[in-house]
């Protein structure tokens, strides 16, 4: 289970990554591929470090399941990769508005910032 | 005596409204520990996400007014601003007044336009309620205080996502040991341990609660709401303890409303961190505004024989 979860959750972030045009990287990040992905995806888009800690609790369940830890840990992790996916998926839709939450760069790219500070 | 007994407080506009229990019960606490707030005299909006939107070097000016009162009229060497939205905020004008040139311009020249001095980076400390607290009081004078111990409550701690990120205008942290994790906050798990209850190991603490999309797609942040509550109440969960106004009405709103449009009901009930330990502390539910919480904590609470 843990495996399927894992990849699971690698293919949301290559999701991601092509939606961005990129290749997603095969490189791994403390042994975990899920991290480099992330990584990846977060670079430029500051707001994605917002599921750095879901992708870590990740692997960290990861963990726990390969040392044998109880069902409980199984059902933590399946709610770590449906977060991610939401996550994600809300992300997907707002593609190329989002900032570090919900600030909308298109608005600051097209305008003349000086010119509003100005009044 | 620590510099934090006494501090500017900028409870920001959500502890106006719908965080007011947030407010009564900060004041509350504060009261009962013997720290003193001195709220900040004509304060504005830190700019939140509205202006931050529009334009990011008008919020850091906004922010950085509250800042200039508290520090040029007030005297006052530490800001308190409990919710994270706020705390993010001034954190982030200190950040770039620091490091921006074009931010300080602008701050400058609307400052001389406002007619008051222009805050200068470096000139105050920003903190959260959590600070407040730990480095005011801290867990061992806690322990003294308290009447009323948490013991048999079991708290899933909730810190969303603008308490630490972004990583580099929170300069303190990631200091080792004594100082908060941006990875894995604690803050709020060692006050609640010292006033007796059982942190439960909570996955999703820093976790998006999908607040940003709360207008224009609910549908999201109500499931990402719910994978908290049920992550939460996985994890063994009776509460989920808040310490931002607007992650709170989040997780209570799209509880409501997971019951309501996807016939989801979660039973673990949120209450801010200051209502825990004002409870702890044997300061009355009622002047904690418990009764004020869309999610009824009382019955709980009763039968916890706390309330």
């Amino acid at each position: 289970m843990r495996q399927a979860l894992l990849a699971r959750a690698e293919a949301v972030l290559e999701e991601w990554l092509r939606a961005r045009g990129e290749t997603p990287t095969q490189d791994t990040v403390e042994t975990f591929r899920l991290l480099a992905l992330h990584r990846q995806g977060a670079r430029g888009v500051p707001s994605f470090n917002a599921c750095r800690e879901t992708c870590r609790e990740i692997a960290y369940h990861y963990n726990l399941l390969a040392q044998g830890a109880d069902e409980r840990a199984g059902r933590m992790m399946q709610m770590l990769v449906a977060h991610l996916e939401l996550f994600v998926r809300g992300k997907m839709e707002v593609e190329g508005l989002g900032e570090f939450c919900c600030a909308s760069r298109p608005l600051r790219r097209d305008s003349n910032a000086e010119e509003r500070t100005d009044g | 005596m620590s510099k934090y007994r006494k501090v500017a407080y900028y409870p920001g506009c959500a502890l106006e409204g719908t965080g007011h229990a947030y407010n009564a019960s900060t004041k509350a606490v504060g009261k009962a520990l013997g720290l003193e707030l001195d709220e900040v005299r004509d304060w504005n909006c830190c700019g939140a996400m509205e202006v931050k939107n529009i334009d990011p070097k008008v919020q850091t000016y906004l922010s950085s007014r509250v800042m200039s009162i508290a520090a040029h009229e007030m005297k006052a060497k530490v800001v308190m601003a409990p919710c994270n939205g706020c705390y993010h905020n001034l954190k982030k004008a200190e950040y770039d007044l620091a490091h921006d040139e074009a931010s300080r311009e602008t701050v400058d020249r609307i400052s001389k336009k406002a007619g008051h001095e222009t805050y200068r980076a470096g000139s105050l400390e920003t903190i959260h309620a959590l600070d407040w607290i730990k480095d005011g009081v801290g867990e061992e004078e806690l322990r003294k205080r308290l009447k009323n111990s948490l013991k048999g409550l079991k708290v899933a701690n909730y810190y969303g996502c603008m308490y630490t990120r972004p990583r580099h205008i929170f300069p303190e942290k990631d200091r080792g040991p004594g100082s908060e994790s941006t990875s894995q906050p604690h803050f709020m798990d060692d006050l609640l341990a010292a006033a007796g209850a059982e942190n439960v190991d909570f996955p999703l603490k820093t976790a998006c609660c999908g607040g940003a999309h709360t207008l224009s797609d609910s549908d999201t942040s109500t499931k990402l709401v719910l994978n908290i509550l049920r992550a939460a109440e996985a994890a063994g969960a009776d509460v989920i303890a808040t310490e931002c106004p607007t992650c709170h009405s989040g997780l209570e709103m799209h509880q409501v409303r997971a019951e309501k449009v996807l016939g989801e009901k979660t039973k673990v009930r949120m209450l801010y961190f200051t209502q825990l330990l004002g409870i702890g502390l044997g300061v009355s539910p009622r002047k904690l505004s418990v009764h004020e919480n869309v999610s009824d904590a009382l019955g709980l609470l009763k039968e916890k024989g706390l309330a």
